[in-house]
C-alpha cells in the first residue's frame, strides 16, 4: 500500500467513524441510552474480569511455586540421607528420580539429567542467577523457583541445594543441587478458560444491560412523551391541556413548570379574549349611542330643509327662514360629516379590535373600479387604463371594502392633488397592482411617510374640508386585511401616486356564500 | 300608545314622496327610542305613508293585529321581547313586508334579522328617503311582467293575479319572495348574479349585501322545494348566483 493510499483509507475510516458518532448523537434518546448502556456494561464487565483473572493468574502461580518448591524440598531430604558422599552416578540419578520425571541433580561437573532436562542444554534450561542462588544458599529446606519457556512451553523450574550433616553435627551444603521442572501448560489453560468465562459473562451482561437501558430509557422518556404530548395540544390551542406529573424528580419539576405555564397562558387568553370582547361590545355600543341621535338628527333635517325648500317654493319667505334654512344646510352637512365621522372610528375601531368583518367574493377589478368611479360621478376628472382591456382582473376580495380603498385613493388624488386622476391597472404574476396618479404638485418627501397616519391632514388650512382624517388609515388597514399593501410616491412626471398591491388568490368557491 | 299620522298637505307637492296615488300605504314602526320614533314617523309621513307607531315588541304585535298595517318597520333593540323574537312572530302568522332597522351595525344583526324573516335592512342612521326607497322596494310586487302563467312541475306562476302554487295548493309569499321568484322563472335556466338580483329585486346599487339574496332563497326553498338541500326549482350556480329550472 503506497502512502497516498494508506492516508485515503485513514480519512475514510475518520469519516466513517464521525459518521456512526452523528447518527449517535441526532439518533434518539432511546437508542443514546441504550448504546452508553451497553458500552458501560461491557467495559465494566471487561474491566472486573481482566481484574479477576489477573489476580486468579497470580494466586494460581504463587500457590504452584509453593508447593512444588515444599514438595522437592521434601523429596529431597527424604532421598538425601541415602546418598553417599561425594555422589557417585548412581547418587545423583537416585536424587534425580526423587525429584519427579522432569529433574536435574547437579554435582560440580557431574549431572544427571530426565525429561526437559534431558539433553545437551541440560543446564541451560536454568539461568545462571538461579543456579547462583541456589549454589549459594545457605539455609535448609530453601527453594528456589524460576518461570522459564522450554520450546515454547511454560515450566516452572524449582531449585534446592542438597543439605549434609557434618561431622560436628551441623547442617551443610552438599554441592549437590536438585531442580525440578513443572510444567505449567495446565496452568496457563485454566487462566485461559478463566479469562474465555469472563468474556461469555461480559457478553451475557450484553442483553441485560440492553433490557435495563430501555427500562431506564422508559422511565425517562414516558414523562416526556407525556410532556411532549400536552406541548403539542397547547399549541394546538387546547388550553386545556396538563402533564399532572407524579413525583419530584428533574422531569417532574420540568412537567410542573409547563403546567404553570400553561395556566398563566391560559388565564392571559382568556383576559384577552374577554378585552376582545369588551372592545367589540365597546364599537357596537358607541355605534348604537351615536347613530340614535344621529337617527333623530338625519331625520329631523331632512324635514327641516324640506320645509323651507317648500316655502321658497310657494314664495313666501321670510328674513328669519332664510337663517333657518341656512341653519338646515348647516345641519345637514355638519349631520354627513358626523356620520362619517363616526363611521370611520368605528371602522378604526373594528380594524383595531381586529372584528372588522370580510366577505370574500370573486370580484372583477376592472368593473368594479369603473362602477365605484361611475357611482361617485368622477367619469370625467378620472380616467381608467387597464394593461390589457377585456381582460379579466380577479381578485378575491370584499366589494365594499376594496370599493372603501379605491374611492379613497381617487378622492384624496382629486381633493389634495387636481384632475385628471389617472387610474392604472396591472396583472403581475402573483398579485395585481392599482396605480393612482393626481395631476397635483406632488408630496414632500418628508410628509411621504406620514400620509397613512390617523387624523393626519398634510395641509392644515383644509383641516375643515378634508374629511375625517381617517381616509387613507382605513385605505391602508383595508388593503392589509386583503393581505395587500398600498405605497406611496411621487411620479416622476409629476403627481403623488398611491398603488394598491393585492395578492392574487385561487379562486375560491366557499367565498361567496350561497344557499345550497 | 299607538297613534296615526295622515299625510302631511305638502304630499302632493313632492313628486317622489307617495308610492301610491290611490292608496295610502299604512306602515307599523315598532321603535323604542321616542325621539327616533317621532322624527321617523313625522318624515316617513312626509313620504306619503300612514304612520302607525308602538314603542315596544308586544304593543307592536297587537297594534299589528288591530290595523294590520302594509309594511312594518322594525328595530332590532327593544326592551322587553327584541326585534328578532317580533320579527319571527310576525312572520308565523303573516307575509307583511319587514324592514329591520339595526344600529349596531354589526353581522349578527343583520343576519339574526334575515333568519327571521326580514326582506330588507336599514343601519341608523338612515336617511328617511333612503327608507322611503327600500320601503317601496320591498312593497313593489312585480315589475312588468307580461301576463301569463309561468308552470314548472308542480309549480303554477301565476304573473298576473300574482299567485303561486305547488301542486295546487297556494304559497304565500312575502312581496319580496315573489318578485324574487318572478325574476328568477322569467328566464329560466338563465343565471342571475346576485348583483343582478339585488339591483332588480331590492333595487339596491352595487354594493348590496347579497346575504340578502342568499336568505331570501333560502325562504323560498323552504316554502317551494321539498328537500332544500336538492332543490328542484331554484338552483344554485356555485360562485355566481342563482338560476331557476331542472338541475
Amino acid at each position: 500500500m503506497s502512502e497516498p493510499e494508506m492516508s485515503r483509507h485513514e480519512t475514510a475510516w475518520r469519516r466513517g467513524l464521525r459518521r456512526v458518532l452523528g447518527a449517535l448523537m441526532m439518533g434518539g434518546l432511546r437508542a443514546r441510552f441504550v448504546v452508553v448502556f451497553v458500552l458501560v456494561a461491557v467495559l465494566g464487565a471487561s474491566a472486573a474480569a481482566w481484574a479477576s483473572t489477573q489476580q486468579a493468574a497470580r494466586s494460581l502461580a504463587g500457590f504452584s511455586q509453593q508447593q512444588h518448591g515444599q514438595n522437592l524440598v521434601d523429596q529431597v531430604s527424604s532421598a538425601a540421607p541415602a546418598v553417599g558422599y561425594p555422589p557417585s552416578e548412581e547418587d545423583l540419578e537416585q536424587l534425580r528420580d526423587s525429584a519427579g520425571d522432569n529433574a536435574l541433580a547437579v554435582y560440580e561437573g557431574a549431572s544427571s539429567s530426565s525429561g526437559v532436562f534431558a539433553g545437551s542444554q541440560a543446564l541451560g534450561v536454568t539461568s545462571a542467577e538461579m543456579r547462583e542462588a541456589v549454589g549459594q544458599a545457605a539455609g535448609e529446606g530453601r527453594a528456589y523457583t524460576e518461570q522459564v519457556v522450554v520450546d515454547g512451553a511454560p515450566w516452572l523450574v524449582v531449585g534446592t541445594p542438597v543439605m549434609v550433616t557434618d561431622p560436628a553435627g551441623g547442617r551443610a551444603a552438599s554441592g549437590v543441587e536438585v531442580y525440578a521442572a513443572q510444567d505449567l501448560s495446565g496452568v496457563e489453560e485454566e487462566l485461559a478458560g478463566l479469562t474465555r468465562s469472563s468474556v461469555t459473562t461480559s457478553a451475557l451482561v450484553l442483553p441485560v444491560a440492553v433490557v435495563l437501558a430501555l427500562l431506564a430509557a422508559h422511565t425517562v422518556l414516558a414523562p416526556v412523551r407525556k410532556l411532549s404530548t400536552t406541548a403539542r395540544k397547547l399549541a394546538d390551542g387546547d388550553l386545556e391541556a396538563r402533564t399532572e406529573p407524579r413525583g419530584v424528580d428533574e422531569l417532574a419539576a420540568l412537567a410542573r413548570t409547563v403546567d404553570e405555564m400553561a395556566e398563566s397562558l391560559q388565564d392571559s387568553m382568556v383576559s384577552m379574549a374577554r378585552m376582545q370582547e369588551d372592545a367589540k361590545r365597546f364599537a357596537a355600543d358607541v355605534s348604537h349611542e351615536l347613530r340614535t341621535p344621529l337617527t333623530t338628527l338625519t331625520a329631523a333635517v331632512e324635514i327641516l330643509g324640506d320645509t323651507l325648500q317648500l316655502r321658497e317654493e310657494t314664495g313666501q319667505e321670510t328674513a328669519d327662514e332664510s337663517d333657518a334654512r341656512e341653519s338646515a344646510r348647516l345641519a345637514i352637512t355638519e349631520t354627513r360629516r358626523l356620520v362619517q365621522m363616526v363611521e370611520d372610528i368605528m371602522e378604526i375601531a373594528r380594524f383595531d379590535s381586529r372584528t372588522a368583518p370580510m366577505h370574500r367574493e370573486n370580484t372583477d377589478l376592472a368593473s368594479l373600479m369603473s362602477s365605484c368611479i361611475r357611482v361617485r360621478g368622477w367619469s370625467d376628472d378620472v380616467e381608467v387604463l387597464t394593461q390589457d382591456a377585456g381582460q379579466p382582473y380577479s381578485v378575491v376580495a370584499d366589494r365594499r371594502r376594496l370599493d372603501v380603498v379605491v374611492a379613497n385613493l381617487i378622492g384624496n388624488g382629486l381633493k389634495h392633488g387636481g384632475a385628471p386622476v389617472r387610474v392604472k391597472l396591472f396583472s403581475h404574476a402573483d398579485h395585481m397592482a392599482v396605480e393612482v396618479t393626481d395631476s397635483g404638485p406632488g408630496v414632500p418627501p418628508e410628509q411621504l411617510g406620514k400620509l397613512f397616519g390617523r387624523f393626519y391632514k398634510a395641509d392644515a388650512s383644509r383641516a375643515r374640508s378634508a374629511g375625517s382624517g381617517l381616509g387613507l388609515a382605513i385605505a391602508l388597514e383595508n388593503a392589509e386585511l386583503h393581505g395587500g399593501d398600498i405605497t406611496v410616491e411621487n411620479a416622476p412626471e409629476g403627481g403623488a401616486r398611491f398603488t394598491l398591491w393585492l395578492p392574487k388568490q385561487h379562486e375560491d368557491p366557499t367565498c361567496t356564500g350561497g344557499a345550497a | 300608545m299607538s297613534q296615526k299620522v295622515s299625510c302631511s298637505e305638502f304630499c302632493a307637492f313632492q313628486g317622489t314622496a307617495r308610492p301610491y296615488t290611490e292608496e295610502v300605504t299604512s306602515i307599523l314602526l315598532i321603535e323604542d327610542d321616542p325621539l327616533v320614533r317621532r322624527s321617523l314617523e313625522l318624515a316617513l309621513s312626509r313620504h306619503g305613508y300612514t304612520m302607525v307607531t308602538t314603542g315596544t315588541g308586544e304593543e307592536g304585535l297587537s297594534s299589528f293585529e288591530q290595523h294590520v298595517p302594509e309594511l312594518v318597520v322594525l328595530d332590532l333593540m327593544l326592551p322587553g321581547i327584541d326585534g328578532f323574537e317580533v320579527c319571527r312572530r310576525l312572520r308565523e302568522r303573516s307575509q307583511v313586508p319587514i324592514i329591520m332597522l339595526t344600529a349596531r351595525g354589526d353581522d349578527l344583526d343583520v343576519v339574526g334579522g334575515l333568519e327571521a324573516g326580514a326582506d330588507d335592512y336599514a343601519v341608523k342612521p338612515v336617511q328617511p328617503a333612503v327608507l322611503d326607497a327600500r320601503i317601496r322596494a320591498v312593497l313593489r310586487r312585480a315589475v312588468s311582467e307580461p301576463a301569463g302563467v309561468r308552470a314548472h312541475r308542480g309549480l303554477r306562476i301565476d304573473t298576473e293575479s300574482l299567485t303561486v302554487t305547488l301542486d295546487g295548493e297556494l304559497v304565500p309569499l312575502t312581496p319580496t319572495e315573489l318578485r324574487l321568484l318572478l325574476t328568477l322563472s322569467r328566464a329560466p335556466g338563465r343565471v342571475f348574479t346576485r348583483e343582478q338580483l339585488l339591483e332588480e329585486v331590492w333595487e339596491h346599487g352595487y354594493l348590496g349585501d347579497s346575504r340578502l339574496v342568499d336568505n331570501a332563497v333560502m325562504r323560498l326553498r323552504a316554502k317551494l322545494e321539498e328537500d332544500p338541500g336538492r332543490p328542484a326549482f331554484i338552483q344554485t350556480a356555485r360562485g355566481f348566483g342563482y338560476r331557476f329550472g331542472p338541475v
